[in-house]
């Protein structure tokens, strides 16, 4: 006897076409957010580094 | 979100919820776009008038991140208000109210861009306006709209302080500490809130009564209001022209701030004078409008002066 309520409709809705754009748009945004705060990160470690990085004793 | 009565928690209640949940663009809306334009405007301002060098990029980023901060305070009121943002038409159709947007989508949204933004302003300038930051959100979704918005009349005039801190943020980006020159452009948007505020709260004091806010208009009368307008707009006048008495407003400012605090004043009597029909919601939305235009106008004088080479001191 299964247990887990999850399992107790197996067919879940479908999304509508509507709904399914609206989700697609959602997660192009999420994601250019995400490589948004990466550039972020990447660019504030460079330029906090500066110049002078380049020189130092190797 | 719970003080109200019951029929306005009715009216919060979202008609549509799809399980994808809202638009981007809704998204977008919960942050309030336009107090964030203003808010980047202020913090540059803040940031230029304390003339410390900083990294462009640094810079731009900070600002980025004070935006976004700003922005998600914005969504915490969003979420916290949405009973009573149901009530009234100017709000009616924001994102949760609406049913574009599930509340607890946007409360985990406001949290996550609360935290991030403090986090991100640390890392990439100092503690101390990230610190100062986090006050700011802290104060506007909690001190202000879960406190004083429904409990006092006096809700935008102490509220007020939460929109005049990010020019206090900007110079913190830059110098990692807190000068006169931010605390007095502080003053400045702390006195103007007030006038600004109270000329459409007169028009839409209606609004206001239906979703049980205490606005002046309603609490103290439109009498009252009106004078007090005039007394903050008097007020406004020497304060709006201290930093030519500091020396970090040149001449383009003090231009500036003396015909703009006399038409700010001009603009307060022509409210207190026209109390009925047309005529005063004409003046109280001309009121509403010049204070937009004026506190713009400063700091557009402050920006040029000081990153175009345009000063020139009065003093000395």
């Amino acid at each position: 006897m299964n247990q887990n309520p999850m399992n107790q409709n197996p067919t879940p809705r479908r999304l509508t076409p509507d709904e399914a754009k609206r989700q697609r748009k959602r997660s192009i945004a999420i994601a250019a957010v995400l490589f948004t705060l990466v550039t972020i990160f990447y660019v504030l470690t460079i330029a906090k580094l500066g110049p002078q990085v380049l020189n130092r004793p190797l | 979100m719970t003080s109200v009565s019951n029929s306005l928690s009715a009216a919060a209640e979202p008609q549509v919820l799809s399980p994808v949940g809202g638009e981007v663009s809704d998204f977008f809306a919960l942050l309030k776009p336009r107090v964030m334009i203003l808010v980047i405007f202020t913090a540059l301002v803040g940031m230029v008038v304390s003339n410390v060098h900083i990294q462009p990029v640094v810079g731009s980023i900070s600002l980025l991140m004070i935006a976004v901060g700003a922005g998600a305070s914005g969504c915490l009121n969003m979420w916290w208000d949405a009973d009573i943002d149901a009530v009234m038409t100017r709000t009616a159709k924001r994102p949760i109210p609406d049913g574009r947007i599930r509340p607890d989508e946007a409360l985990a949204f406001g949290i996550v861009l609360s935290v991030g933004s403090v986090l991100v302003l640390g890392l990439a300038s100092n503690w101390v306006a990230a610190g100062l930051l986090a006050f700011t959100i802290v104060f506007y979704a909690v001190v202000y709209s879960m406190w004083l918005k429904r409990a006092t009349p006096q809700n935008i005039v102490i509220g007020g302080a939460a929109g005049a801190l990010p020019p206090i943020i900007g110079q913190a980006v830059v110098s990692g500490t807190v000068g006169i020159e931010s605390l007095v452009l502080f003053l400045i948007i702390f006195i103007w809130t007030p006038p600004h505020f109270w000329a459409l709260a007169l028009i839409k004091s209606g609004e206001y009564a239906k979703a049980g806010i205490p606005m002046m208009p309603n609490v103290a009368g439109p009498d009252s209001t009106r004078r007090q307008i005039i007394y903050y707009s008097l007020v406004l006048f020497p304060v709006g022209l201290a930093p030519v008495a500091l020396g970090f407003g040149g001449w383009l400012y003090a231009a500036t701030s003396f015909v703009g605090g006399l038409g700010m004043i001009a603009f307060s009597v022509h409210v207190f004078r026209n109390r009925a029909g047309e005529a005063e919601r004409k003046a109280a939305m001309g009121m509403f409008g010049f204070s937009i235009l004026y506190l713009f106008l400063l700091f557009s004088a402050l920006l040029a002066e000081h990153s175009l080479g345009l000063f020139h001191p009065v003093l000395g």
